[in-house]
């Protein structure tokens, strides 16, 4: 068993020269094709640089643009001057300049061996492929392609819809069923002459001449016409960007692809010398070992999702998302909670105990930022500045969420602080927004203020608020939105507590037993009924009675429901 | 000065080929130190840097006649320059790999470095503010305009004037490019486009190296700052205070991944 390579070189021919030096050295012939528009003097150096070894041979050139014929075109005469020159060939692989093998020629023979009469070649239907450049797959058998996807890629574009338009599509010859698929390919030598010395290669060639990059298509659609045995896949480990670029390899590669086990990796950096020094050691050790090229597929798919995707509510300065581009708007999700602390003075605590959840006081308050106890600077360095955050509300919340990953956060909000993010945590999935409407107006029934003042700061407030429920109540809102009037709330706390705990941290199942203690709401009734007798109307606070003996805090019994 | 050797090690190490240096009047022996270095070209200058847009007009025309065609890396001389695997992909691979994405630049955001301590006890810069960054976009430029960090939450009152921390230092030249403000952002307003989840690397600043109070002091005398000086009184003062500007939520600096991992940096897909 030998196998013989082909090299497809247009650049780094100081590393092409050595990975052909090492496959030469181990007895495979290797044929060599060097891009037409490469000048002289580097094609002499790599020519007298392997002049040395008897079984290396220089096949004919041709210009190999990228997604051009003259790939197939240079594949076809090295493979034929491989199979000419060197008899004891059985299986060619075909390689580029900037591929590097990971194992030795034997380990690769060795398995070649165990599976006879097989050709490893990626092969899928054109149904079936999901990672085509340009989103063109059958088209590319059935349309014309005159202009360069590179270079012209308006005409390119406009030729294709043109195409489209008018109906127009070339037969595709009778035998032919298109695959696509990596070019990079191990045929056998009975495969590859029934390719090359077909009664049809002529027309053969003439349609693929034309179709949309036939390195990708030529090879992978004739095997299923000469192929005996097919396993669609590439011997040479091979990864794509988002943009369908390959993935580079560097020196910091080396563990992973030690641990692919694969045959041979492109592209490989030329200038990463601890690659070349220790795949090309002449001790390479043999393992018998599947090529595996899973076990590190995930870097790779992963990298390219985040590339596409980001990270969720991460705002940086290589990834800012245009709005309802992003990728999640905030890192985590949170609660923000309005009325509650009015309503149950040790809300906070109650809460943080009760679901372990960190809950700040009113984060947007208009003289600081509460964080929870009081620290005046939160992970990250953020501080408690009004005058920063207000700066940039959107920046200060998306970051506070970052900062804390892990760590579930909860705050205060009101018809008093900052409102400027209202709208943003509306439209945000991550939000979870409970509103007890009207609770506002307790603290100002307390404060003592002469009542034209209270009365004047109630309808205020109360303007505030009810814009923000319009806004809440709006068909695009994207958070989880509860809303309680203050009177209906009062009827029967316990069932919207469970909820709210219960979501927040549904894993300790939290089971409430009591409400925590209530404010006094005594007199309450009356002040309300004060506020309409002096001609405003306090509407958001539900069917408040206005009896001055409703006091709900003082002797209801609550109970588990 | 005292810094130099270490800024060039680093940047040589990074594969720069060249280093163009402009020398604005120093007295403590910095050109004579430049002049020997066998990689360094020095343009001396006694010309105020303020009147030459903040040093923008000189780096301008060296680029023109210098970078054509050339990847260029402009920095200030207490910043380095760190990237995703900096230490096993050198300048060059990361060049070569924009080339191959059709990307013309790269941005590093600036990092401000602080120690544990007050700044005059000249401990070391290891410290940072890794969350309160205000991030926005520049309708005109459409460019990002990265505000905050630790100068912001210690040492402004009021965060208009928080620093500027975008940067795009890391340019494949052409003449016909210019650097608008400091390189915070260029013209042709493209380049400034680099938020689209691309790569982006830090630029570790050594704003308050051992001695930054005394400079405060001076620097504050010479009236030498962006925009109007006297908006700045507020800050020399409280530099000149010598603050501790190190807490419970600093980070000390670790390697790229840490740097990645917390979101200040990306690989952008280059893996």
């Amino acid at each position: 068993m030998t196998v013989g390579f082909i090299m497809l070189c247009h650049t780094a021919f100081d590393r092409a020269a050595q990975v052909a030096r090492y496959w030469a050295e181990a007895g495979s012939p290797v044929v060599i094709h060097v891009d037409a528009s490469v000048k002289a003097q580097p094609f002499q150096r790599l020519e007298s640089q392997l002049e040395d070894l008897a079984n290396v041979r220089f096949s004919d050139r041709f210009a190999c643009e990228w997604g051009s014929w003259g790939l197939v075109a240079a594949t076809q005469g090295a493979a034929t001057l491989m199979l000419r020159d060197f008899a004891q060939v059985d299986h060619i692989f075909l390689a580029s300049g900037s591929c590097l093998p990971l194992r030795p020629v034997a380990d690769l023979e060795a398995y070649l061996d165990a599976r006879p009469g097989t050709d490893f070649i990626e092969s899928v239907t054109t149904e079936d492929v999901g990672w085509t450049v340009g989103g063109l797959d059958r088209e590319r058998f059935t349309l014309r392609f005159p202009f360069s996807w590179r270079s012209q890629r308006a005409l390119f574009d406009g030729y294709v819809r043109l195409q489209r338009r008018v109906g127009f599509s070339r037969r595709i010859p009778a035998g032919i069923e298109p695959h696509l698929g990596s070019q990079w390919w191990c045929l056998t030598r009975d495969t590859l002459a029934a390719i090359l010395n077909s009664p049809d290669r002529q027309a053969h060639d003439a349609y693929f001449r034309r179709v949309w990059i036939p390195d990708e298509s030529y090879f992978q659609s004739l095997v299923r016409r000469y192929s005996g045995k097919i396993e669609s896949r590439s011997l040479t480990l091979s990864k794509f960007d988002f943009q369908g670029k390959p993935h580079i390899f560097y020196d910091d590669h080396l563990g992973l692809l030690r641990r692919s086990d694969c045959f041979v990796a492109r592209k490989i950096w030329p200038h990463a010398g601890q690659l070349y020094k220790t795949f090309l050691a002449p001790d390479g050790k043999r393992v018998m070992a599947e090529p595996n090229p899973g076990r590190i597929d995930k870097l790779f798919s992963k990298a390219v999702d985040r590339r596409v995707n980001g990270r969720p509510g991460l705002y940086m300065q290589s990834r800012f998302p245009d709005r309802e581009f992003e990728n999640g708007r905030t890192a985590a999700p949170y609660s923000t909670f309005q009325g509650f602390a009015e309503v149950f003075p040790e809300f906070q605590t109650w809460l943080g105990r009760m679901t372990g959840a960190l809950v700040h006081g009113h984060l947007f308050a208009p003289d600081r930022v509460h964080f929870a106890g009081g620290d005046a600077v939160f992970h990250g360095g953020l501080s408690d500045s009004a005058r920063l955050r207000d700066y940039n509300p959107r920046s200060f919340l998306t970051s506070l969420l970052w900062n804390a990953r892990g760590e579930r956060q909860c705050f205060q909000t009101g018809p008093a602080d900052n409102q400027a993010l209202n709208e943003f945590m509306a439209g945000d999935v991550n939000a979870q927004i409970s509103v007890v409407s009207g609770a506002f107006a307790l603290p100002l029934f307390r404060s003592g203020l002469p009542f034209a003042e209270v009365r004047k700061e109630v309808a205020r407030l109360q303007k505030i608020e009810a814009a923000h429920l319009a806004l809440l109540r709006a068909s695009w809102v994207k958070a989880r939105v509860r809303i309680w009037p203050l009177a209906e709330f009062l009827e029967n706390p316990m069932d919207p507590l469970q909820t709210i705990v219960e979501e927040i941290a549904p894993r300790l199942r939290p089971r409430l037993t009591e409400v925590p203690r209530m404010a006094d709401f005594s007199g309450f009734g009356r002040f309300l009924q004060d506020l309409r007798n002096q001609g405003m109307q306090p509407t958001l606070m539900g069917d408040y009675p206005a009896s001055d003996d409703f006091n709900p805090g003082r002797d209801r019994p609550f109970l588990v429901s | 000065m005292p810094r130099l050797p270490g800024f060039l090690d680093h940047h040589r190490g990074l594969g720069v080929r060249h280093f163009l240096f402009i020398d604005n009047g120093s007295d403590d022996g910095t050109a004579e130190f430049l002049a020997v270095q066998p990689d360094v070209s020095l343009w001396r200058t006694g010309a105020g840097y303020r009147a030459a847009r903040f040093g923008l007009d000189w780096i301008g025309w060296l680029l023109m006649r210098h970078a054509h065609g050339h990847w260029a890396l402009v920095l200030d001389a207490d910043e380095t320059l760190i990237y995703p695997y900096w230490q096993t992909r050198d300048l060059r691979a990361l060049t070569e790999w924009l080339d191959g994405q059709g990307r013309a630049m790269f941005p590093a955001m600036m990092l401000d470095l602080y120690p544990e301590g007050r700044l005059s006890e000249g401990r070391p810069l290891e410290w940072f503010d890794s969350g309160n960054y205000a991030i926005r976009m520049q309708p005109i430029m459409r460019n990002l305009w990265i505000q905050g960090g630790v100068r912001s939450r210690a040492l402004l009152d009021d965060p208009r004037r928080g620093p500027t921390l975008t940067k795009v230092p890391l340019v494949k030249w052409d003449r016909r490019f210019a650097y608008v403000n400091s390189t915070h952002s260029i013209l042709p307003r493209r380049l400034n486009r680099f938020y689209d989840g691309g790569p982006s690397g830090i630029l570790l600043h050594d704003k308050f190296a051992d001695g930054a109070p005394s400079r405060a002091a001076q620097e504050k005398a010479r009236r030498e700052h962006f925009f109007d000086p006297a908006l700045f009184d507020a800050y020399y003062d409280a530099l000149i205070a010598d603050p501790v500007l190190h807490g419970p939520h600093s980070r000390r600096l670790g390697g790229w991944r840490q740097l990645e991992a917390l979101g200040l940096m990306s690989r952008g897909g280059w893996v």
